[in-house]
């Protein structure tokens, strides 16, 4: 299965070149890539935001946005009858590229809600690929496409065909999408990120689709992915980029379980070792539930206007030193019910029992005027975006004082000083205070954030999806740090997040939470080796394994929630 | 591996949701509607004394007298001497179910016959203007914003900053001069004296169009820059977004995808600008018309507002503002049919 069929390739790409002219210089986003795709093969181009893998797959189409462009290379077409054609010479808007876009080579993207148009019928925007190319009639054209509609399992394709894409959810745009791209029976689809924008439970049956409809047309796929999981779910061959180059490229057995490339080694070494409990956690005794809880959360239950019952009857417990893990998929109420913690929603009923600093007890839902502002010191709160959440216009160091001066902790020469000390303890140097957030990458403002939270000395993180927007080499690197920090400060984390992976890195306990409720609660250990209840069990299947010589995805179970 | 049944995810009849929709902006504009004429019937109410007090007063000052009868019957009529809530009852119900407007104190004459036909020329100048701001605005616009940074979108620019400058009166003088002095054209009003009072025929029609044309220039003109530059930054906010590029991928030619995904896009923001261009070319035409002594509502109301003739005054206010109203929601519902998110709000 590693060893490319013997016939000739669907696609050859030689020494591709894509430039980026900027004000000053110009930037090579894609240099000397070349590699090949095989009818009924996927080949996955994998690497870090910036690896210029999209614009890569792009350049296939020659619809890389302007003013990216085209500089060398070639890309030979081999047709079923044996015609072949060099893309990289074909004008951009001319004729013979568009003949080949959506005919002969499909494309699906990432984000299936701005990558579909929410003004034009689905069945609409599905039929005008055959409307373009084979002239369909009209009549023909609906019956074709609520074949496609059936073919990737859309329910109801019937009605559906005359449905709006705000009215599907996430999954089924993206099955749309797919359904588009399929049209004309193209001989090679290009799949940009097809899943990151999914659950892991949607992301998995996305997979599948794709794989079944691959085995019954035989097309070649190019799957772009950042998710080394993924890859070793469903590769056949493997192209790693980092900055435009290839690092190394290969059957994914290989790159997997014996990469020549540094690069690789660092990028698998970083994904196999959030694969299992952080190194300094091993040995470290674990934490047992002291009689005297920090957090108490008890029948906590938050309903919207709208009705929506976002956080149903919670209860949750933090000890001191502990971190608890929050798991869910998008629309679980988990990010709801963080905010509840901090008061930024209220919750309406249920308790939730703070313990402070001095012994005494408050209840954060009922809190009002300084005890509210004073447990609003002792819980922090760090953030997903790195980006949005700092302010752009205010210097490093104004950002990390803010919550120092608020709580007129320190000032003047005190205030620089502990600001300084605080650079240095989340490894940002304090040299750089003077400057403004967007001279810092994704990692360090991440940094930036953490310094923040643990400015005012607080006892308990609540860390929303903090590494879901980092790459995955910085991801455990910034786990490492916020454990360094919990052993150096005896903090307490409460970390939400949709990746088991993280969750069990660096996690305690976790607890499992679906449509506002949490369904399982227990010991990392536990819950992640043997889940007791249905959906976890579900969840836990569908992550994709990163290593191809243990597949996961193909045997997983899924979840039916019994009659409710 | 088939995947499972999946629950369905869909929201129900979207039709009907459209028919409510425009049950319920319907039902909005009642309100908005009682509030208006309110407003115009405060209007008539601001000059001190009432109608009937200024009538015997102009009279007596001609040396005739009014007989007693006629007066209380007239007061009776209005319901001068009740409550003011009451006066702005029989006004309102005599509006709506008679359609009596009351009478022109200036001309003596119904309000209904007086507006009449001036309320036709009126409407249907409003109509070609937002036709030719509509028909010209949206092909600049495009051009503008696809050729970005060109000579083209530069002239435009310039052009339509410029026009939004410009007082429409001064247009319309600067305009009449030029077009009378150096072309011999006749201008002013919608039709030569010899066709003013003539019956329609092919050849009153001609002559309509030789006039019409400038008045609605020179009305249009401003609210025309103003979309022109509307449409150009909504269509350079579409130019890139993914679906744009998701379509490019499907193989459609450059043409065919500006047209169908961007700009369709961009002209939803558009439509909803209809709810204040209309009362814009309303009030525009108020002054042209004066200065283009055009047989519209303009110079009617703008008389009628210097000789406090007050009922004709109101009632033109207020048919003008129930015209924008219904603008207002047709521009609306034509928002809803052409964006499905609308409906489902």
């Amino acid at each position: 299965m590693n060893n490319p069929a013997p016939s000739s390739p669907v696609l050859s790409v030689r020494n591709l070149a894509v430039e980026f002219p900027t004000r000053t210089n110009v930037v090579k986003a894609v240099d000397d890539v070349s590699f090949e795709l095989y009818r009924g093969k996927t080949l996955c181009v994998v690497g870090e935001s910036g690896s210029g893998k999209s614009v890569s797959a792009r350049s296939v189409l020659q619809i890389v946005d302007r003013p990216g462009r085209i500089v060398g290379g070639e890309m030979m077409l081999t047709r079923p009858d044996g015609s072949s054609v060099d893309i990289a010479k074909l004008d951009p808007r001319g004729k013979a590229v568009r003949a080949i876009r959506g005919r002969e080579i499909a494309m699906i993207f990432q984000e299936p809600m701005s990558s579909l148009s929410p003004i034009h019928k689905v069945g609409d925007q599905i039929g005008e690929t055959l409307r373009i190319h084979f002239g369909m009639k009209k009549a023909e054209r609906r019956e074709r496409v609520i074949e496609l509609l059936r073919q990737v399992e859309i329910p109801n394709p019937e009605k559906a065909i005359d449905r709006y894409t705000f009215e599907f959810s996430g999954g089924m745009r993206q099955r749309v999408m797919i359904a588009m791209a399929l049209a004309c029976n193209p001989s090679l689809l290009i799949a940009d990120e097809p899943t990151t924008a999914l659950d892991v439970t949607t992301q998995a049956e996305i997979l599948a689709l794709i794989k079944r409809l691959q085995v019954e047309t035989g097309m070649a796929v190019l799957f772009i992915t950042h998710d080394m999981g993924v890859v070793a779910e469903i590769a056949d061959e493997v192209l790693v980029m980092y900055r435009g180059k290839v690092m190394e490229r290969g059957p994914v057995d290989q790159i997997f379980h014996a990469p020549q490339n540094d690069y690789t080694r660092m990028l698998i070494g970083s994904v196999v070792k959030l694969e299992k409990k952080a190194e300094i956690r091993v040995d470290r005794e674990p934490v047992e539930m002291a009689p005297d809880l920090l957090l108490d959360v008890r029948n906590l239950g938050l309903t919207f206007p709208s009705g929506l019952k976002a956080v149903n009857d919670i209860s949750l417990a933090v000890s001191p030193g502990e971190t608890l893990g929050v798991v869910g998929e998008s629309g679980s109420g988990k990010t709801t019910m963080g905010r509840c913690l901090l008061r930024v929603y209220d919750a309406q009923e249920g308790v939730i029992n703070f313990r402070r600093a001095d012994g005494s007890v408050v209840d954060v839902r009922t809190a009002q005027g300084e005890d509210l502002r004073s447990v609003r010191r002792e819980i922090r709160m760090i953030f997903q975006d790195p980006v949005g959440s700092l302010n752009p216009r205010k210097t490093v160091a104004d950002i990390i004082a803010e919550p120092l001066k608020l709580a007129r902790l320190a000032k003047g020469k005190e205030l620089d000083e502990r600001v300084a000390a605080l650079m240095e303890q989340v490894g940002l140097d304090p040299a750089w205070r003077e400057r403004y957030p967007h001279a810092f990458s994704g990692g360090q403002r991440q940094r930036i954030g953490i310094a923040r939270a643990i400015a005012v000395k607080p006892r308990l993180i609540i860390a929303d999806e903090a590494t879901s927007a980092l790459d995955v080499s910085l991801r455990s690197q910034m786990l490492d740090l916020m454990m360094k920090l919990q052993d150096e400060m005896g903090l307490s984390y409460i970390f939400i997040s949709h990746d088991m992976s993280v969750i069990r890195y660096m996690c305690d306990r976790v607890a499992v939470m679906y449509r506002g409720r949490i369904v399982e609660t227990g010991k990392t250990e536990d819950v992640t080796s043997a889940p007791q209840h249905a959906y976890t069990q579900a969840l836990l299947s569908a992550i994709p394994n990163p290593d191809p010589r243990a597949r996961r995805m193909q045997d997983r179970v899924r979840y039916q929630e019994s009659a409710s | 591996m088939r995947a499972a049944p999946l629950p369905s995810y869909f929201i129900p009849k979207l039709e009907t949701a459209l028919i409510g929709f425009i049950l319920k902006r319907l039902l909005y504009a009642i309100p908005t509607l009682i509030a208006v004429s309110i407003v115009a019937f405060i209007i008539i109410q601001l000059p001190p004394g009432d109608y009937l007090s200024t009538l015997m007063a102009d009279l007596a000052s001609q040396g005739g007298a009014v007989e007693e009868g006629t007066v209380a019957a007239l007061r009776e009529r209005f319901g001068l001497d009740q409550p003011i809530y009451v006066q702005y009852w029989k006004w309102v119900s005599n509006i709506v179910m008679y359609g009596d407007f009351g009478i022109s104190f200036e001309l003596n004459r119904p309000v209904t016959e007086v507006i009449w036909g001036r309320l036709g020329f009126s409407f249907l100048l409003a109509i070609l203007t937002l036709c030719f701001i509509w028909a010209l605005a949206i092909p600049v616009g495009i051009i503008s914003a696809v050729r970005q940074y060109s000579i083209t979108d530069y002239s435009v620019t310039f052009f339509a900053f410029f026009m939004l400058a410009v007082p429409d009166f001064l247009l319309a003088l600067v305009s009449m001069y030029v077009l009378s002095t150096y072309f011999g054209q006749s201008v002013g009003g919608l039709f030569s004296p010899e066709f003013a009072d003539a019956p329609w025929s092919l050849a009153r029609l001609w002559d309509f169009a030789k006039h019409v044309w400038l008045p609605v220039f020179v009305i249009g003109i401003g609210s025309f820059a103003a979309l022109v530059r509307i449409m150009r930054a909504n269509l350079l906010d579409e130019l890139h977004r993914p679906y744009v590029t998701t379509a490019r991928a499907k193989g459609m030619s450059e043409l065919e995808l500006l047209l169908r995904y961007p700009v369709r896009m961009a002209l939803n923001p558009l439509i909803s600008t209809l709810g204040w261009i209309l009362p814009a070319v309303v009030s525009g035409e108020i002054i042209v018309s004066v200065v283009m002594s055009l047989p519209t509502t303009g110079p009617l109301l703008l008389r009628a507002l210097l000789s406090q003739d007050m009922y004709l005054a109101g009632s033109l206010i207020l048919l003008i503002s129930v015209l924008t109203v219904i603008g207002t929601i047709i521009s609306d519902i034509l928002l809803a049919i052409a964006d499905p998110r609308i409906r489902l709000q």
